[in-house]
């Protein structure tokens, strides 16, 4: 590697030179940090993984069979990939469309965040899919249109357009003057300019498309009302996901906000600074009054299908834990928070809110799923699934952390102060 | 309130997963609602009080349907002790059951070739489709592996080559349709050797089992497996025991489709009522932010318009207080003129008389000068 890396760097030829060498920044200026280190090992460890799937196939590597076609790939890099993605659809709506123009330092990240997320969850679809070559063919050859999944499927690769498009000014700015070759024939600063204005229509469709993706992904599960467990098992399964995903979202950016200020300090500028609290206070009100609702829905659906019965089993108690422990909790801890302006409230009501969205979505999935199949018919992931799946984490981390060391995503341009 | 009608009521009001009346509407007829009508559909019926459990219908369909067959032979009836479940390698599974007297009861497992099939409807590439005459057949073309259609059938019946690389396909009974294109029956029905299993016309069919039900009463629960489950099945059962003491799933009238119809008709909704309300929150945002702006716009400029008001008053004093001041010090300087001519009008007058007592001589002289002393002095006062 490092003789490697020295021959690209003594490349005579002037325009590849420019191409490879950011600054003065290569792999050998990485820190020799322990968090750097077990990234390393992390995404070598997935990398192998990686070439066991597509060399002995989906048996060899998860323990997925016939009675449980789907594992953490879906419950896990899928159904909470695109959750907790929904940050980008909150944010940009917060900041846009309802005018609560101090959020602006947060769009950018949540839109970064949400950008790579779903770049993620498709990238972790073709681990779990067994022809990923066909992963087109739903789109561009034939329309499943009376699939659920469908509707995730095309609503998803829309969306990804969109938050791409959204996203690209940070590198058209990055860009502008960066790249000698360019100049004379691309006008970056009147592209960024171009797509800035495209940002009301944009976000317009991002919140149509988050709508019905979030609540389909509810809705894969309305057809199989024997093997979900009845304290699980709504029509309003979709409006379930909806909902939980908009406090999914905003909880996700007060979090990595909290991440981000540990890792990446040193890239914020003033603004960034000055409004993160603010940010993470206001989001903390809002989720805290959303999961309030949610948790009155829940309960309002339990008394309809009039399932309080099922309360006193096993399940039962799952059910009370998340509600209670996953719900409630961090929307107490939220408004506290909010209120009080403690930060490490909010935040611990965040870490809580991911983790009952993390376990809402195993349930559904896996957990309630398959109910009534004897245990030794149940599925527990392996240690390979595992690993793709942190693998997959690893990956939108390093990512992030790459695109935020290199582009304006939580600091301003010096050329471009006016507006992003 | 019935929930469906709930959701319905939810989506004319603004809801997010709720659906239209048209919605249902269309997302029913894209099911297989038209095939359902098909009388001439065909389907079998297994009479499970007829099976002998001698699995040859399994071993004709690895036949038939060109797979490898157990590892252990078929005549091993030790098989049948243990639950077994339709694979890649045998699309039908027989298994026993306890039952109720000494003898026990066998019933036959494959796909049932529902009327408006889950695996159909779920399949986001249509690989799956129902047949006007009654299979349900599999695309392995289309076949993107997602595996969804095993989520969302209610007999789990379809089963996936997980251990292939390349090709990974589902797979599952075809009701032997390209049998039943030549004008043969399906494999497990022609080797049948008890009659346990019956091929024909799903209608017909339905006749010949309410007739044996009929006919001899305690033989048979009441109840034909597959008429009404999940929107009606081609291929039936009869049981002397409850059907769910042989492992079939106690499963409603309402057919997959329908239970995801709702969700997906309100896409529509979404789609038409989301840019609305959205663009609407936007305008007012846009027009808070206007008038806010207009309102401290009006504001400066009534401060700015304050300000110079006040200023101008201030103006004015000044200038006031300038020509006052001017018009003062002119006075003064008229007095002081007055006095100097006065002062000098004296002086002169002194030096005259002055001279005139010295020398009577000199006196021209005298008022000559005193009379340059006084048009000094006026001089000097105009200038001041």
């Amino acid at each position: 590697m490092r003789g490697l890396i020295r021959k690209l760097k003594t490349l005579p030829i002037p325009t590849l030179r420019e191409a490879v060498d950011f600054g003065r920044d290569t792999l050998l200026s990485i820190p020799r940090t322990p968090g750097n280190y077990l990234t390393a090992a992390i995404l070598l460890l997935g990398g192998l993984v990686t070439i066991l799937r597509f060399t002995i196939g989906i048996g060899g590597v998860t323990n997925l069979d016939d009675a449980n076609p789907w594992g953490i790939w879906i419950a896990f890099d899928l159904l909470c990939g695109v959750a907790l993605a929904a940050g980008g659809y909150t944010t940009s709506a917060a900041c846009y469309l309802f005018g609560l123009k101090r959020y602006h330092g947060a769009v950018r990240p949540a839109i970064l965040t949400a950008f790579l997320g779903y770049a993620f969850v498709v990238i972790a679809l073709h681990f779990d899919v067994g022809q990923p070559w066909r992963l087109v063919y739903p789109i561009f050859l034939s329309q499943g249109t009376t699939s659920v999944l469908f509707e995730v499927g095309l609503c998803v690769f829309i969306y990804l357009c969109v938050l791409f498009t959204e996203w690209t000014p940070a590198a058209f700015e990055w860009l502008d003057g960066r790249f000698a070759w360019f100049d004379g024939f691309i006008n970056w600063r009147k592209i960024r300019n171009f797509v800035v204005r495209l940002t009301i229509p944009l976000t317009i469709l991002g919140v149509i498309l988050s709508t019905m993706h979030q609540s389909s992904l509810g809705a894969l599960f309305l057809t199989s009302p024997g093997k979900l467990h009845p304290l699980w098992y709504s029509s309003f399964l979709p409006v379930f996901f909806f909902v939980s995903s908009m406090f999914a979202g905003l909880s996700m950016v007060i979090f990595e906000g909290g991440l981000a200020h540990a890792g990446l300090h040193d890239k914020m500028d003033q603004a960034h600074l000055d409004s993160s609290h603010e940010v993470a206070f206001g989001f903390a009100k809002a989720a805290s009054f959303i999961m309030a609702g949610y948790f009155c829905m829940r309960i309002f659906d339990l008394a309809m299908s009039n399932n309080w019965a099922y309360l006193a089993t096993g399940y039962g108690i799952l059910y009370l834990v998340e509600l209670f422990g996953f719900v409630i909790f961090p929307c107490f801890l939220f408004a506290m928070g909010s209120r009080e302006k403690k930060l490490w409230l909010v935040r611990f009501g965040a870490v809580m809110a991911i983790l009952g969205i993390v376990l809402n979505r195993f349930i559904v999935c896996l957990i309630a799923f398959n109910w009534q199949l004897p245990s030794d018919e149940r599925y527990f992931p392996s240690i390979m699934e595992v690993i793709v799946s942190v693998f997959i984490v690893t990956c939108i981390v390093t990512a992030y952390r790459l695109i935020c060391h290199f582009l304006p995503i939580l600091h301003e341009h010096p050329d471009y102060k006016d507006a992003h | 309130m019935h929930r469906r009608n709930f959701l319905k009521l939810l989506g004319i009001t603004g809801g997010v997963a709720a659906a239209s009346g048209t919605g249902i509407h269309k997302a029913s007829a894209a099911s297989a609602a038209s095939v359902k009508r098909n009388p001439d559909a065909v389907g079998v019926l297994h009479d499970s009080t007829l099976c002998i459990g001698c699995r040859r219908c399994e071993e004709a369909c690895a036949v038939v349907n060109n797979r490898p067959g157990p590892e252990k032979p078929y005549d091993n009836r030790a098989v049948l002790d243990t639950k077994r479940r339709p694979s890649v390698d045998s699309y039908t599974v027989v298994n026993k059951y306890p039952g109720q007297g000494a003898r026990p009861v066998f019933r036959k497992t494959q796909c049932n070739h529902c009327q408006e099939p889950a695996c159909a409807s779920a399949c986001f590439v249509k690989a799956f489709t129902k047949t006007p005459e009654g299979p349900v057949v599999y695309d392995p073309s289309l076949c993107v592996g997602c595996r969804y259609c095993m989520i969302a059938c209610p007999f789990t019946i379809p089963s996936y080559d997980y251990d292939k690389v390349l090709n990974p396909l589902v797979h599952k009974c075809t009701l032997c349709a390209p049998r039943l294109a030549e004008g043969k029956q399906p494999g497990c029905v022609e080797v049948c050797p008890t009659g346990a299993l019956l091929f024909g016309k799903r209608e017909e069919l339905l006749d010949i089992a309410r007739k044996r039900i009929a006919d001899a009463p305690g033989k048979y629960v009441k109840h034909i497996y597959g008429e009404k489950e999940v929107g009606g099945t081609n291929w039936l059962y009869l049981s002397p025991v409850p059907h769910e003491e042989l492992g079939q799933p106690v499963l409603d009238a309402t057919s997959v489709p329908e239970l995801t119809s709702g969700a997906l008709g309100s896409v529509p909704m979404i789609a038409g009522l989301w840019p609305v309300l959205l663009t609407g929150a936007w305008a007012i945002t846009r027009r808070k932010e206007k008038v806010s702006e207009e309102e401290r716009e009006s504001a400066v400029s009534a401060a700015l318009a304050k300000a110079s008001a006040a200023n101008a008053e201030e103006l004015r004093k000044a200038l006031e207080k300038a020509a006052k001041d001017k018009e003062n010090a002119l006075a003064k300087a008229e007095k002081d003129k007055e006095a100097a001519v006065a002062a000098a009008l004296a002086e002169a007058k002194a030096a005259c008389e002055a001279a005139a007592d010295n020398a009577g001589g000199t006196d021209a002289a005298g008022q000559e000068q005193a009379a340059d002393a006084a048009n000094a002095g006026t001089k000097d006062g105009g200038e001041s």
